[in-house]
């Protein structure tokens, strides 16, 4: 199992990467708050961690770090459009059940 | 679910806690908004795909009024309840108002801001602006799909306090948590500093709908520093649109243009100039309301001559904001320029010469300030680490007080970094005075008559001394939005008061627009003066010319009658090199150098008949 990113979500993040000007890659994690006991982080990486599993999607760097992996196995991070917004989706298949908004979720 | 946007490292936010900022240029002609997303800014578009709104509102009979485009098409039908340009109005009194009569509204003076008579009922420029931010509001509420956390929204770097907290008072019925208010080169220089990772020392040249501004900053290790700034807030793009539009009216010989006629034309003006910026014609097309059909053809020559005094007029304060800088034109290491009217040919190119360099244009000049804005948001809001940058403000205009004999005290003096607080010492001037009155002024001029009153207020309490013993502490304070409190201090008792210097709208005080064009007024008569001497050194050479040529052949090669025309044009010159009017001594110079054309013309012809008379053909120098 892996993490993935979709082709769209791997462009974008390719391009705003360069459009910041540093970055080494993607950091995607999972930490306990929110609602509905976890929520997504998702951030630029400057430094990789020494326990950061890495993964490539489409020529980006994923890094993940082994506790967040548990909960994130097999996720494919997709890009996508909802009227006006656009921005990142996360489907995990780990999860049981999420808040409304599904900023934060159960496994 | 909901959408997640990439965050800097150690940044993400905790759920439902995203900190959504927004940077909004809110302009004479077009208004944008945008924001940083994933770490870049980008201006977000409307469901078209627009990124400018138009700066226009039409109020309607009930309901919600129309703004933007659809307000914009409308302008030409119903005039006086689609409000374009509101930004000039802003903070303005009635006789405030640049080229009121000029306009279709029906102004209603009222105590503090002019408001606007509509079939919605009377309208303040606040209230307008809000319907503007209101649409891009809910613009930005669902492109990032959820409540705002806050707003920087732009201001020209020459607005007043009134103009500033008027933005503010807009913002607020809009519904929008102001951050900050920011100068509009400011915005551009972080746009672009960010952006290009520039240093140096770059001026902003920024030349929009309806103000002018021009900015001094220094860029070195990401940090900014406004060094100077300068402007005119009564020129822009509308400028030119009015030009092409007076041009249309003398060229058509149209005697008396009707309010949709003069809309429709100046709006025919505005797309000719938008054609010349990349084409060397601009067909003008249209038939009046009389019937009239117009058929003209501006081409880009004619177009570059008619508004080259506009172009000069936006050279002055440039001039100006380098000389307030201590720098000459070889220390700006780059110019940005900013504004759709940038995209005017001829602006570059004025420029590129003044400046020796090419301006710096890969960024959208539209869009520049609406980017550094969201930039700052996004900074104001925690979502990217402070200490990357740091911005410094200026004051535009020295703030002061009234002293003895109506001078002008400067506290903090212009172009000082804002937030700023400095206080000043004073004392009683009688013996015995309980009392100080304390006249807040604006200015940089050094009596209180030439300079803007801001507030006046009182200091009582003040114990019976000699003159001179009491010793009255005022303290300027200047917040981040460049927004103005006044203390006083009578230390020895302790009495104590202050003004929050929310400024009176009423501008009851006479002309901010003189004042704030005081320097390049001068310049203008200087201009005129040197301009009439030119032209009197140039008819009197003239003068001498034609006279020694007249000795010298005059009989032989002119008839009576000539000579007698020579000589009522020289007589003509004379006269006027006495007066004072350049153009007509300059058209006298012009009509004695017609007459003279072909006595010249016959001079030249018997000057190589003399030359040539008793020479051989092949001894000849060819």
């Amino acid at each position: 199992m892996a993490i993935t990113l979709s082709e769209s979500a791997a462009n974008r993040v390719q391009k705003f990467l360069d459009q910041r000007g540093k970055g080494v890659g993607l950091r995607l994690g999972v930490r306990t708050s929110g609602c509905s006991g976890m929520a997504y982080t998702l951030e630029f990486v400057d430094e990789t961690l020494p326990d950061d599993i890495t993964f490539e999607s489409f020529g980006v760097t994923v890094l993940i770090d082994p506790k967040s992996l548990i909960f994130l196995e097999g996720t494919e991070l997709d890009f996508v459009r909802e009227g006006l917004n656009e921005g990142f989706k996360f489907n995990n298949p780990n999860v049981k059940n999420s808040c409304g908004c599904g900023e934060s979720f159960n496994v | 679910m909901a959408l997640l946007q990439i965050a800097e490292p150690g940044l993400s936010a905790d759920p439902h806690q995203h900190r959504l900022a927004i940077g909004i240029d809110l302009g004479t002609t077009n208004s944008l908004v945008a924001t940083v997303r994933s770490g870049s800014a980008a201006v977000l578009e409307d469901e078209d795909g627009r990124a400018l709104l138009p700066s226009v509102v039409r109020y309607v009979q009930v309901g919600i009024p129309e703004v933007g485009v659809e307000a914009q098409l409308r302008q030409t039908d119903d005039p006086h309840n689609t409000i374009a340009s509101v930004k000039r109005f802003m903070g303005r009194g009635l006789k405030d108002v640049p080229g009121a009569a000029a306009t279709p509204y029906r102004f209603v003076d009222s105590p503090g801001m002019v408001r606007i008579d509509t079939r919605a009922g009377l309208k303040s420029p606040v209230e307008v602006s809000a319907e503007i931010l209101r649409v891009l509001r809910s613009r930005a509420e669902a492109s990032l799909g959820g409540e705002l956390t806050g707003a920087v929204i732009t201001v020209p770097a020459y607005f007043d306090d009134a103009q500033r907290q008027a933005t503010k008072d807009a913002a607020r019925l809009a519904g929008l948590n102001v951050l900050r208010l920011l100068n509009e080169p400011t915005a551009a220089a972080i746009a672009y500093g960010l952006d290009n990772a520039s240093q140096g020392v770059f001026c902003i040249y920024d030349l929009g709908g309806g103000t002018f501004d021009i900015s001094i900053l220094r860029l070195s290790q990401g940090v900014f520093e406004v060094v100077a700034t300068n402007g005119d807030s009564a020129l822009g793009g509308d400028d030119f649109d009015e030009c092409i539009y007076r041009w249309i009216v003398e060229q058509a010989a149209i005697a008396d243009p009707t309010v949709t006629d003069a809309r429709l034309l100046l709006s025919l003006a505005r797309k000719a100039k938008e054609t010349l910026t990349d084409h060397d014609e601009a067909p003008i097309c249209v038939t009046l309301s009389s019937g009239q059909a117009i058929d003209l053809v501006l081409t880009a020559e004619t177009f570059f001559t008619l508004t080259a005094s506009l172009i000069a007029k936006s050279l002055a304060p440039t001039r100006k904001a380098l000389r307030d800088a201590g720098l000459g034109v070889g220390d700006i290491d780059g110019v940005v320029l900013v504004g759709g009217s940038t995209r005017m040919r001829h602006v570059r190119r004025a420029v590129a010469d003044f400046f020796q360099s090419e301006p710096l244009t890969n960024l959208d000049p539209d869009k520049v300030v609406a980017l550094g804005a969201a930039m700052q948001a996004n900074l104001l809001v925690g979502n990217h680490k402070t200490d990357d940058w740091l911005l410094l403000d200026v004051i535009p205009l020295s703030l002061g007080l009234e002293t003895m004999g109506g001078l002008a005290e400067k506290v903090i003096p212009r172009n000082a970094t804002i937030p700023v607080a400095r206080a000043q010492e004073f004392t009683t001037f009688k013996d015995g005075q309980t009392a100080i009155s304390i006249h807040v002024v604006q200015g940089e001029r050094e009596l209180v008559g030439d300079c803007r009153s801001l507030a006046r207020f009182e200091l009582r309490g003040i114990p019976p001394m000699v003159a001179g013993a009491a010793r009255v502490r005022v303290a300027f304070q200047v917040d981040a939005d460049g927004l103005l409190s006044v203390s006083a201090l009578e230390q020895t008792s302790g009495v104590q008061a202050t003004i929050e210097v929310k400024p009176s709208y009423g501008l009851s005080d006479d002309e901010i627009a003189r004042m704030l064009n005081d320097s390049y007024s001068n310049a203008q008569t200087d201009m005129n003066a040197r301009n009439l001497r030119e032209q009197r050194v140039d008819g009197l050479r003239l003068l001498e010319a034609t006279q020694a040529a007249l000795d010298q052949d005059g009989w032989q090669l002119l008839s009576e009658a000539e000579r007698a025309t020579i000589e009522r044009a020289m007589e003509t010159l004379r006269v006027m090199l006495n007066g004072q009017d350049p153009v007509a001594l300059k058209r006298a110079a012009d009509s004695l150098n017609r007459a003279t054309a072909q006595f010249a013309a016959r001079r030249m012809d018997a000057s190589i008949q003399r030359a040539l008379s008793g020479q051989r053909l092949d001894m000849l120098e060819v």
